[in-house]
């Protein structure tokens, strides 16, 4: 809860300097009171864990999204090829997944990457299965194989 | 500038905007509303960044940059959070994915595609 | 260049109005609102560097942020309307 709360102070200092552009005493003592009034209502509102915070991940999280940007190209060509070759190139499909993640920050990375992807869109997160519309069966199969969930699970080491 | 930023950056300008334009036919062309969701997020994903992006190589204004960056990760952050909400609150509603079809007019899409 | 890519954003934005208008059900026009938002969002930006005045990114990032707001409460309200016959009784319940 302590780093937490340092961190979201950091965080806030960060994106208030960026956005100000004015730097006055004046100024600058107007967003010192702010960030001080939204590290309050935060903690107060009992958010600033590390579900909102998850620091034990910084250091492995910025390999995997350059790899799902890697994913992100190549879904959005194909859905736009599918989209100018018309509606007789898509087969929509929808099949529960079952995984195997171990707490919830991983199933929400999971299930959140797939939304993101063009061409998949989870409609359902359980325990142990989430439901996914595909546009094309073929994308259906690609999430079977688990590469994307292995990634995730290798976060958390 | 160099000269090669800026031809990159009308790159990344003109395949944003033939992107938009795609996920906007694709919005119009497919079936049912499952389907059609699809083709809105790669307006919200790839299309965004690319135009975002373009944008980016226009200046040298670091307060800019800044800007334009936190307004691609604002959209990469809570376009999935809307889909999801829109999805599941299309099937909790009551709507129905149609999940094999074989139907296809090509109207929307040759029209669109003399424009971009 | 600038004006292509406006042009562009703005071609889409009217085919997703036009999926607003036409769309059958409740959630295609929410659907389409929300694209329609996020290109706002775009031409705001491209209109802010096609007139030189990047102070244009600030209205960006409110508008990137309420259009998501703007959703995520629609259809919060949508779902709870689903369920009970009328709209009055939604907003006795809650």
């Amino acid at each position: 809860m302590k780093i937490q709360t340092f961190s979201l102070g950091i965080l806030l200092v960060i994106f208030w300097l960026l956005n100000s552009g004015h730097y006055t005493p004046m100024i600058l003592s107007l967003g010192a009171v702010s960030i001080a009034l939204v590290i309050m209502i935060a903690r107060r509102m009992k958010v600033v864990d590390d579900e909102s915070q998850p620091l034990h991940l910084a250091a492995s999280i910025p390999a995997y999204y350059l790899w799902l940007l890697k994913e992100l190209v190549l879904s959005n060509v194909d859905v736009v090829t599918r989209i100018w070759r018309g509606a007789g190139s898509i087969s929509p499909a929808m099949a529960t997944i079952r995984i195997n993640q171990t707490n919830d920050m991983n199933r929400v990375i999971y299930a959140n990457s797939i939304t993101l992807t063009p061409g998949t869109v989870t409609t359902e997160v359980s325990r142990d299965s989430i439901t996914v519309h595909a546009l094309s069966s073929s994308s259906i199969d690609a999430l079977n194989t688990g590469e994307m969930e292995a990634r995730i699970r290798r976060l958390d080491r | 500038m160099t000269i090669l930023t800026t031809y990159i950056s009308w790159t990344f300008l003109v395949l944003g905007g033939f992107l938009c334009i795609s996920g906007a036919v694709g919005l119009l062309r497919f079936p049912d509303f499952f389907t059609r969701m699809h083709a809105a997020s790669v307006t919200d994903t790839l299309a965004t960044a690319l135009i975002i992006l373009g944008l980016l190589l226009q200046t040298d204004a670091w307060m800019v940059q800044v800007k334009l960056v936190m307004v691609l990760v604002f959209v990469l952050l809570t376009s999935p959070t809307a889909s999801h909400a829109l999805a599941k609150a299309a099937l909790h509603g009551g709507l129905k994915p149609q999940l094999k079809i074989a139907r296809g007019s090509n109207k929307a899409g040759q029209q669109s595609e003399a424009e971009a | 260049m600038f004006t292509v890519a406006a042009a562009a954003v703005l071609v889409a934005m009217i085919l997703a109005l036009a999926r607003a208008f036409a769309g059958p059900t409740l959630y295609d026009r929410i659907l389409a609102v929300n694209v329609f938002g996020t290109k706002t969002v775009l031409l705001i930006a491209i209109v802010g560097f096609l007139m030189g005045r990047p102070e244009f990114l600030d209205i960006v990032m409110v508008y990137a942020l309420m259009n998501f707001i703007t959703v995520i409460g629609i259809l919060r309200f949508f779902e709870y309307a689903a369920e009970s016959e009328s709209a009055d009784e939604t907003i006795k319940e809650r």
